[in-house]
């Protein structure tokens, strides 16, 4: 609880979704940042004690710090709505497009957007036509190597880069653990990068751009969690044009799905330079190995007064909202 | 992270990255351990940890009695003490190990921080880097970690209903030999084995401290489980055959209260001297007040019938799993059947991985060990470990349940895509300690 004239906040982090450890963490750091701030900060559990909480408690605002799952598809947004509780991020209806990796990428690719080509499989269609024969169209299609990742889910969990056709049964097998439908892409060799975009009083900012460069090649669960297995460059070694063009993908993204708040694009620039967007995410990791601190960093700000400043946002949207 | 602007030529964000030793190089966020992560939470029926269940412990005796503890000899708890341990606990120790035939002297006995540290401390001063441990495969976790901390490389020994094969340890050696290499050590869980939660046969214990002599192989005996036995049988220790070539393992992780982290080992005069330095130089003593409070429980509460209750409390769990096993489980699975300790060990239908089935599960809120885990050379695929220590019986069912319903769907995964082998993901492939 806040004394009068505090703002006062809840980070929502944990959950129960295959990312809870790094949610648990994102919380720990954002909490930590706001109060530097001078924030009031709880930190609570998206658990059975969540909805009495904000009933009874009522924060200023709440910010979703949760990764995967019910804190990334719009559902506990949702609730946030439904009890009438102020909040960082993005709305519900524009949480699950962005949260379904298929439909933000054919979303924004009929905007003109470039995105590595794909198909979207689920696994009853392996089980009833044969799988030899759609993994075989599957290579025909997209060619070799080839990245196969959950249709919905963060972190890289269950993502894999696929070189050689004999590997794909068990990568197939261990993608469809995470979920019943796997999106398999185009491996566009090229620059990583990462692009965090804020909202602002003139509309959504790209930060600059952290170029991400696994040491092994793949940037997995361990090489995105363990700090000295990846190189970040922030801001990215690319040409102006280059970062311009990535900025303005990232901000593209942000405002053709209705993203809000703040939301990282996760983008390739391929041979040519053409930066191509591979998936967004609107609850964006905050870890000590997590690129948005790095790019907000690269900004010249403090993490904790970028999301102080998102607080205020969500805080007069509800007053306007809400009163009366 | 640095507050300050990125390095030019970019971050690793770990300055510290040339500096690591080698064997560092293991040491990474884990996949596995993430989805760990949920386990804890009421929703998932957690089989995976091996949290000892404490809800019988006499709690406001033992309250009572930690305070008077710490008014009476305060400054002696409080203090530093020797690196070998209080006196009265390892005479108390000693009349512990009795129970399982064991007769020994209290100066042989070196208190540990849990026999994880004794664990440790042997595998410390007998093995050089690229020296060959023996185990049991499976084996124990902890122990990987810790031979795998020294560097040593663990060939593993079959074991079957009745424990460690000896017709296979003999051959696991010749076969060493015939390259002219030796074994420093087996290390062996003898009773209730974690995680196959098999014993070794009366009949073998003789033949395998035979064969390990022979060898001039040291043994390394772990027994945290020993006192266990849900009908209340104990078994000879390997340490009551042979004085001179066993180094014993002891805990009161699984008797008493795993926080206290109170173990020991017991070891030949020799070797003993060379534990106390090595102790030393970890910890320079075990911690003092956690060895008087265990001594002072030892001393004025009934332990054996403390002990007799865990008896009870884990066999009705056993019961429960083993049931649900028989009850749920699809055609092609086979497990131990477990007489006293924490686990059964189930190998799942050819075909299945129990790693990459693993996030699976965990969205089906039911959690396991996946049994390479439990192998330093990959192998375990097929198996998973499923604790029953922790949770009622009335959840263990649901768990098993659950985990039925995983494999079904696995299976139909199977019949899709054909056998697999899962990719080797990086880092700890078990939960933590504090994962019930």
């Amino acid at each position: 609880m806040s004394k009068p004239g505090e703002r006062w906040v809840a980070v929502l982090s944990g959950g129960l979704s295959h990312e809870r450890d790094v949610s648990l963490r994102s919380g720990r750091r954002l909490s930590a940042a706001l109060r530097e701030t001078g924030l009031v900060v709880d930190e609570w559990d998206a658990d059975a004690r969540l909805v009495d909480r904000l009933h009874g408690d009522r924060p200023d605002a709440v910010i979703v710090a949760l990764h995967g799952g019910e804190g990334e598809n719009g559902a506990v947004q949702n609730v946030l709505e439904m009890l009438r509780v102020p909040y960082v991020g993005t709305d519900p209806r524009a949480c699950r497009r962005a949260w379904d990796k298929p439909t933000a990428k054919a979303e924004l690719s009929r905007s003109g957007l470039s995105t590595p080509d794909w198909v979207v499989l689920p696994h009853s269609t392996f089980r009833e036509l044969g799988a030899q024969a759609v993994l075989d169209a599957m290579v025909d299609r997209l060619g070799l190597p080839m990245i196969l990742k959950p249709d919905q889910g963060g972190s890289s969990l269950g993502a894999q880069v696929v070189r050689d056709a004999a590997d794909l049964p068990a990568a197939m097998v261990g993608c469809l653990a995470y979920g019943d439908t796997v999106l398999a892409e185009r491996f566009v060799p090229g620059v990583e990068v990462a692009v965090t975009v804020i909202d602002g009083p003139d509309g959504p900012v790209a930060l600059p751009a952290v170029e991400i460069t696994p040491e092994h090649g793949v940037f997995d669960y361990t090489a995105r969690y363990t700090a000295g297995l990846t190189t970040f460059h922030a801001p990215a070694r690319l040409a102006p044009d280059a970062a311009e063009r990535v900025g303005a993908l990232a901000v593209s993204a942000h405002r053709l799905l209705g993203l809000r708040d703040v939301s990282r694009t996760d983008a390739i620039i391929d041979a040519s330079g053409e930066p191509q967007f591979l998936e967004v995410n609107v609850s964006p990791g905050l870890t000590e190995t997590s690129s948005l601190p790095m790019a907000v960093l690269a900004a010249g700000m403090s993490l904790g007064e970028v999301f102080a400043g998102l607080v205020e946002r969500a805080v007069a949207r509800g007053a306007a909202k809400y009163s009366g | 992270m640095s507050s300050s602007p990125m390095h030019p030529e970019g971050s690793s964000l770990d300055p510290h990255l040339r500096r690591y030793a080698a064997r560092a190089a293991g040491m990474t966020a884990s996949e596995v351990r993430a989805l760990f992560s949920v386990a804890n939470r009421p929703e998932v029926v957690s089989l995976a940890g091996g949290m000892p269940n404490l809800s019988a412990l006499p709690l406001d005796s033992l309250s009572a009695e930690i305070g008077k503890l710490v008014v009476t000899d305060g400054l002696v708890a409080l203090q530093y003490g020797s690196g070998q341990g209080i006196a009265e606990l390892r005479e108390q120790i000693c009349r512990i190990m009795a129970l399982e035939g064991i007769s020994a002297h209290a100066d042989d006995v070196v208190v540990t921080v849990g026999s994880q540290m004794g664990l440790d401390l042997v595998t410390r001063i007998f093995c050089d880097p690229g020296d060959v441990v023996l185990a049991e495969g499976p084996s124990y976790v902890g122990a990987l970690g810790s031979f795998s901390a020294y560097q040593a490389q663990v060939v593993h020994v079959e074991l079957d209903e009745h424990g460690l094969q000896p017709q296979a340890l003999r051959e696991a050696l010749a076969s060493l030999a015939s390259q002219g290499r030796r074994a420093k050590f087996l290390y062996t869980i003898p009773n209730f084995h974690n995680p196959a939660g098999v014993t070794l046969a009366v009949s073998r214990r003789a033949e395998v401290l035979d064969i390990c002599a022979s060898y001039g192989v040291l043994v390394v005996e772990d027994n945290p489980y020993g006192l266990l036995g849900f009908d209340g049988q104990t078994y000879p220790a390997l340490r009551s055959y042979d004085r001179d070539n066993v180094v014993y393992l002891g805990s009161f992780s699984k008797t008493f209260a795993a926080g206290l982290r109170v173990g020991w080992v017991l070891a030949p005069h020799a070797v003993r001297e060379k534990l106390v330095l090595a102790a030393e130089s970890a910890t320079l003593c075990p911690p003092t007040i956690n060895q008087l409070i265990v001594s002072r429980y030892l001393s004025t509460h009934d332990w054996q019938g403390q002990i007799k209750s865990f008896q009870r409390s884990y066999g009705e769990r056993r019961d429960a799993m083993l049931s649900a096993l028989d009850q749920y489980l699809p055609s092609g699975c086979s497990w131990t059947r477990p007489d006293g300790g924490f686990f059964v060990w189930l190998t799942v239908p050819e075909g299945i991985d129990t790693k990459a089935m693993l996030p699976r599960a965990v969205t089906a809120r039911v959690a396991y060990v996946s049994g390479t885990g439990f192998y330093a050379d990959g192998f375990g695929s097929r198996q998973m470990r499923l604790s029953f220590c922790y949770p009622t019986p009335e959840r263990i069912r649901e768990g098993v349940r659950r985990l039925a319903n995983v494999l079904a769907d696995e299976l139909e995964l199977f019949r899709t895509f054909g056998p697999v082998t899962s990719r080797r993901l990086s880092g700890p492939q078990s939960p933590a300690p504090d994962t019930a």
